[in-house]
Formats: structure tokens, sequence, C-alpha cells
């Protein structure tokens, strides 16, 4: 167990070895550590960020939504008013419409009832004549009597 | 296997403990703790180098996850610790901490093992060089026993040469560091006029300053070396028991998982709060 050139060798190997290490095994290793750690970082605050913005999309769409929703409950709203309205005006038109058919109905009738009226009274005053005749039996000059039936006509 | 044929325990023990050496006195080289740590070194560069080149920034495989955890271990390690700017500090702490668990790490691998397979490879491509202890009518395991390359310690950490390599390292960068940070004449300063600020007092501060400075790299190595080489022993006074070292082997490797892991962490760590001190004004 004596020292001896040994160690001069090993010496030799040790400040090559850290060298060479710190020349060609040291750089690209931790390089790509600390690059991966940027990656890593970068990636984790993108992915912050892209949280945000789905949260503030999210919120953005919900807002729109209830104004949406809001806007259908007031068309909604206008439309039932409307839709009243529009009843209620038919409803009237139709009373009036009715009122009116029976008030032409009405008058219609009148008409008739006058014309049959004086049809009738004419008929009857022939048929009073007629009836005068016969009871008369004798020639009753029709225009001189006219007056008497006229009367007549009219008193029925 | 353990201490079979003609090995006594003593021998058994000495010969896994006795490093795989070419050369005589300092100029000798440990061809297992040099060779092992290399490879293990090259193939944790390989693997990271791999890694980082392919590394993508987007959805990492699952390999490149795991060498991303590590470095980011590491990464934030030194950030708690190391509050100058260093570009420097990071890759060592990386370099040390997985150098150092992959050497420690060897030490799961049964302590037979590998002297076991050098020795098949020395019979093989160097029979010339056989001992001889053992004869020819010795079991093929007792023969690659004998044969010198079994002399091949998995782990490198237990050779003190590693350990005090590393620390000599760290030694020299808290050094470097002190004056970067501080000027030569602030460090010389902070080793003179500390702890008693009186120009009477410079030779004791010196000498108790000194001791603290060559204290931080001798209890780095000899914390790592003592671990790890006391629990290698462990292994191998296991492994001389007969059957009962299977239960036991288990139970002691289960244990070292968290010691090789706590090892490597104490020596990284211990290296950044050295250099964060180094390089802090006072």
């Amino acid at each position: 167990m004596d020292i001896n050139l040994t160690l001069v060798g090993l010496l030799i190997a040790f400040v090559v070895f850290v060298l060479f290490c710190m020349k060609y095994v040291w750089p690209p290793i931790i390089n790509a550590i600390e690059e991966r750690q940027q990656k890593i970082a970068s990636g984790l605050e993108a992915s912050d960020l892209a949280e945000k913005d789905l949260e503030k999309a999210r919120a953005q769409a919900n807002e729109e939504l209830n104004a949406a929703k809001i806007e259908a409950a007031a068309i909604i709203d206008q439309a039932k008013k409307r839709a009243t309205k529009l009843v209620e005006e038919e409803t009237q038109r139709g009373h009036a419409e009715r009122e009116k058919i029976i008030a032409s109905g009405h008058t219609e009738v009148e008409t008739e009832r006058n014309r049959v009226r004086e049809e009738l009274r004419k008929q009857l005053s022939i048929l009073a004549i007629a009836g005068a005749e016969k009871i008369l039996e004798r020639e009753i000059d029709a225009q001189k009597q006219s007056d008497i039936v006229e009367k007549l006509v009219a008193e029925l | 296997m353990a201490a079979n044929g003609n090995m006594t325990p003593t021998e058994y023990i000495s010969h896994h403990l006795t490093p795989l050496q070419i050369g005589e006195g300092f100029m000798a080289v440990n061809i297992d703790s040099l060779g092992i740590a290399i490879v293990l070194g090259v193939f944790f560069l390989w693997l990271f180098a791999y890694v980082g080149r392919k590394a993508t920034t987007g959805v990492p495989g699952k390999l490149q996850c795991a060498v991303e955890m590590l470095v980011e271990f590491v990464d934030k390690s030194v950030k708690e610790t190391f509050h100058a700017k260093s570009r420097f500090i990071a890759p060592l702490a990386l370099t040390i901490f997985v150098w150092v668990f992959l050497m420690n790490a060897m030490k799961l691998i049964p302590v037979d093992f590998v002297p076991v397979l050098a020795g098949l490879f020395g019979l093989t491509f160097a029979s010339s060089s056989v001992k001889g202890y053992v004869g020819e009518d010795a079991g093929i395991f007792e023969r690659a026993m004998d044969h010198p390359w079994s002399y091949m310690k998995a782990a490198p950490t237990t050779d003190l040469n590693t350990t005090l390599a590393l620390a000599i390292g760290v030694f020299l960068l808290i050094i470097f560091y002190s004056v970067k940070h501080k000027g030569l004449g602030g460090f010389i300063k902070e080793l003179t006029l500390n702890p008693f600020n009186h120009w009477s007092l410079i030779p004791f501060n010196l000498v108790l300053e000194l001791v603290t400075l060559i204290a931080k790299p001798i209890s780095l190595s000899l914390r790592l070396f003592g671990n790890l080489y006391a629990g290698e022993l462990i292994f191998i006074l296991i492994a001389m028991i007969g059957l009962w070292q299977l239960p036991l082997h288990f139970a002691w490797a289960v244990f070292h998982i968290l010691v090789i892991v706590l090892q490597a962490f104490i020596f990284m760590m211990l290296t950044i709060v050295y250099l964060s001190m180094a390089s802090e004004k006072h």
C-alpha cells in the first residue's frame, strides 16, 4: 500500500476527465435541462393564459345568453300584447259587422213587410170592391166610386 | 473457493490486498487501480457525452432522464453550497461523484471474481510467468490464483493512490481558488494572520492554518480509502468462512450499497464545501 507513480497517473487522469466533462459533457446536458425547464414554464404560462381566456369567453357567452333571453322575453311579451290587441280588434270588428248585418236585415224585413202590407192592402181593396159589387149587384162606376174605395183602403 | 488449496488464510488475505504492480518503489505503477479507474472514467464520460449529444429538450428517454436526474442533483448541491459563479465546479462535482461511485461500485463484484478471471487470462496469454507455487496438477482456479495477474483488485478506491490522487487534485484546486478569489496576498494573509491578528503570532498562525489546509486533502482521501478498504477487508474475511459466506456476503453487500453512494456523495460535497470556503472572502 505504498504511494507510487499510480498517484501521478490518476491525478493526470482526474484532470483530463474533469476538463473533458466541463467541455463536452456538462454543457449539453444542463442546457437541455434548462431549455426544457423554460419550455415547461412557458407552457404552463400559456395554459394559464388559455384558462383565463376560456373563463373570459365563458363569461361573455353567459352575458350574451342572458341578454338574448331578456330580448326574447321582451319580444314574446310584445307579441302577446299584439295578439291580444289583434284579437280584440277583430272581435270588435266582428261585432260591428254583426250589428250592421242585423241592422240591414231588419231594414230589409221592414221594407218587405211594408211592401207586403201594401200588397195586402191593394188586394184587400180589390176584394172589398168585389165584395161591394157583389153586395150592390149593380153596376157601379168604378171610377166614380174610387174615392170611396180609396177611403176604405186608407181605413184598412 | 476461498482459502482453497495450499493458501493459508494469511496468504489469501494478503493476496487480495496486494495490488497488481509493475516497477519498483516509488516508480511502481498499480496497473489494476490505474487501469480500472481509467476504464470507469472513460465509461462515465462516454455515457454522459453520448446522452448529452443526443439530449432533447422535448420528452426525454429513460437514459436521458436518469442522467439528467444525476446532473440536476449535482447542480442543485453545487448551487446550494457554492455561491460564487463558476462553470467549473459543477462538472468537477459531477465527475467526482460519478467516478468515485463507479469505482466504489466495483466492490460489489465478488472478491474472487476479478482475481480469478485475471489469473485465467494470465494462464492463457502469459503462462510463462506462473510463479509455480502450485503444481500443474492443481485445480484450474488454484492455478489461476497462482498467476501474478490474479493480483488484480476490482475497486480502485481501495487503493490509497486513487483517493490521494483525487484529494490532491482537489487540494490544488483549493489553492488555485484561494489565490484567484483572494489574491496571493490575501491567501498569505489568511494563512498568517488567522486566527490571531498580531504580527508576533504569525508563526503560530501559519502552523495552525497549514495544518488546517493540509488536513483537508488528507482527511478527504483517508475517509474514502478507509471506508472502502475496511469494507473490502470484511468482504475478504467473509469469503473465508465457507458456505455461510453467502447470506453474509449478501447482507454486507446490501449495506455497502449505502456506503458506496454515501462515500461518493461525501467526497463530492466536501469538495464543493472546501472550494466554496476557498473562494469566499472573510
